[in-house]
């Protein structure tokens, strides 16, 4: 089942001058998200990720296309009730405490106040805000509004959680934290949906990934198919009791050879030479140590993506390693 | 809880927190203060004096914390995208603009209690006479202030703070020369002035109307039929500008 459907999304913006032609921020995006995964959005600062994420929330409306949020269109007010949000550096009402915020946010959700305690008390725990629950937001540190801000989009237990850069202005504990806690609500079956330009944060912890530019959706699917699928990828081979600098024919198939006393290292440019090349070793006396194929990594595919946006005047379409 | 409830509260806390009540006491220390003043001064008439005092004080500092709160009501949370995660939640954009126009409503009826209570201490210490039309005169500013916050809020619906609060001291100071421009409008020979003085007379809201401070300060009592029509007027007023606010609000972005 899908959670989050995107189909031709297109948000342009007035220029403000007339005869001057509107902003287009986001361009036919079309993307899906299925129960219980972790999706992370990828894309460089400016590609339209807040922009697709204020229109999943209804900050924002979309120019043209379709938005479903758990099979409702966007802006349903009652569906609102299984979704939870975390905007980018957020800012929230900092004469509150962090007791009082949450309970805020829960009420708005419809929950009671019998309910809402134990909840609010178990989610300072989850975030590590036991100590600061009676302080006010003002004098919360950034990494501490984040937290406080991933419990407000907690409080009401949502099916679906939204968070637009939820890692950005934390210290590598914080993010750890983070990452942990979007893989236990994975645990707990509920569907993530997060925006980053940072890709470990994705290469660790998504099912699948969305890599947006110029506000195109350039390439989606699983993380390990994406970085492997149409890109180059090489095979080291370490080998010993040869010198590989005089066979020509193994020169002939490498793109690099490296020669370190009796050891060897053979760089091929992709698997299809890799029968031959280990038949050739075998032939000269060669003794195989190793073989690694050398998978491209998500870095290069992002900037690769972004070469495509930046350079070409028509971008390249969404290519789907999960054909989704 | 009725979001509009739970947002109206919020608010209502965030003034407190504010510290917006703080005022009563620059209130208090004026009223007392120009009272004294005014009764070394004059002779015969200080008692209608510092009852004028009083009611022009009631509705200053309730006029002046109606526009400057009223304007960042919406405004502030747009700049400081509070709004975001309030508009991720289950209520519509209607219930969240009448929660913050109530919760400020509140604070000026808090407020405004607080200062007809020591109004009406000072007059008690100053033995001048107290007449039911002075609350004639208090529940007409009140309705007034509450025209001020609904066009405060309005206007940060669509614009900045800073346009908001000149738009609304504008549109306060034009409500309360209506009449005037009406008086121009009969006078003059040119049509142009006259429509447009027409114009401004039938859209601004005649604030005049809710002004029987004169009245109440010589303890002369204003018909209940007049109070009620100004009354009424005042909140249809408030009214369509609080319809203008939520329907502005519901189509913007964010």
């Amino acid at each position: 089942m899908e959670t989050i459907r995107i189909e031709g999304l297109t948000k342009q913006f007035p220029s403000g001058w007339p005869g001057r032609p509107p902003a287009t921020v986001l361009d036919g995006l079309s993307l899906s998200v299925r129960q219980g995964e972790i999706y992370g959005f990828l894309g460089p600062n400016g590609s339209g990720k807040t922009t697709t994420i204020k229109v999943l929330i209804g900050l924002i409306r979309a120019t043209s296309g379709s938005v479903e949020l758990l099979g409702k269109p966007v802006g349903d007010v009652p569906t609102r009730r299984r979704i939870g949000f975390l905007p980018e550096s957020p800012y929230f009402y900092d004469y509150l405490t962090a007791e009082e915020f949450l309970m805020f946010y829960g009420h708005l959700a419809g929950m009671d106040r019998a309910g809402l305690a134990g909840r609010v008390s178990r989610l300072l725990e989850v975030v590590g805000l036991v100590e600061a629950r009676t302080r006010q937001l003002r004098k919360f540190s950034k990494g501490m509004l984040q937290r406080v801000g991933l419990a407000q989009a907690l409080i009401h237990d949502p099916e679906l959680v939204i968070l637009d850069e939820p890692m950005s202005g934390l210290d590598p504990i914080g993010r750890k934290q983070v990452r942990d806690l979007i893989l236990g609500l994975r645990d707990q079956g509920k569907t993530v949906f997060f925006s980053t330009h940072i890709i470990p944060d994705v290469e660790m912890i998504c099912d699948r990934v969305g890599v947006i530019v110029k506000g195109k959706l350039l390439a989606t699917g699983r993380v390990d198919e994406l970085v492997n699928q149409g890109h180059t990828q090489s095979v080291e081979i370490a080998c010993q009791g040869i010198s590989v600098e005089r066979i020509p024919a193994i020169q002939a198939m490498a793109s690099r050879v490296v020669q370190r006393g009796s050891q060897s290292l053979i760089v091929l440019p992709g698997p299809a030479p890799l029968e031959s090349a280990l038949a050739e070793i075998r032939k000269q006396g060669g003794t195989l140590i190793s073989v690694t194929p050398h998978k491209s990594s998500l870095e290069e595919l992002f900037f690769q993506s972004q070469g495509q946006g930046q350079g070409q005047g028509s971008l390249a379409p969404a290519r789907s390693a999960m054909g989704a | 809880m009725w979001p509009v409830v739970v947002i109206a509260l919020n608010t209502f806390r965030e003034n407190l927190r504010d510290k917006i009540l703080y005022n009563l006491v620059f209130f208090a220390l004026l009223l007392i203060g120009a009272s004294t003043l005014l009764a070394d001064l004059t002779i015969m008439e200080h008692h209608r004096m510092i009852t004028d005092m009083g009611l022009a004080a009631i509705n200053v500092v309730g006029v002046v914390i109606a526009i400057f709160v009223g304007i960042g009501l919406v405004g502030k949370e747009i700049e400081r995208r509070t709004v975001y995660t309030i508009m991720a939640r289950p209520i519509r954009r209607t219930q969240f603009i009448l929660g913050k126009y109530l919760g400020l409503v509140m604070t000026l009826g808090v407020n405004m209690a607080v200062m007809v209570i020591v109004f009406l201490a000072t007059l008690w210490l100053y033995r001048a006479p107290v007449h039911g039309v002075l609350m004639q005169a208090v529940a007409l500013i009140f309705v007034e202030v509450l025209l001020v916050t609904a066009m405060a809020l309005f206007f940060s619906t669509f614009t900045t703070s800073t346009l908001s609060a000149s738009f609304t001291i504008g549109m306060f100071v034009v409500g309360h020369l209506t009449m005037d421009l009406k008086g121009i409008a009969e006078k003059s020979q040119s049509e142009t002035v006259k429509a447009v003085t027409n114009s401004v007379y039938y859209i601004f809201p005649n604030l005049e109307m809710l002004n029987v401070k004169a009245q109440a300060a010589v303890g002369v009592g204003v018909p209940y039929a007049y109070q009620a029509t100004a009354s009424l007027y005042g909140l249809l007023y408030t009214a369509a500008l609080l319809v203008g606010a939520c329907i502005i609000f519901q189509r913007r972005d964010f």
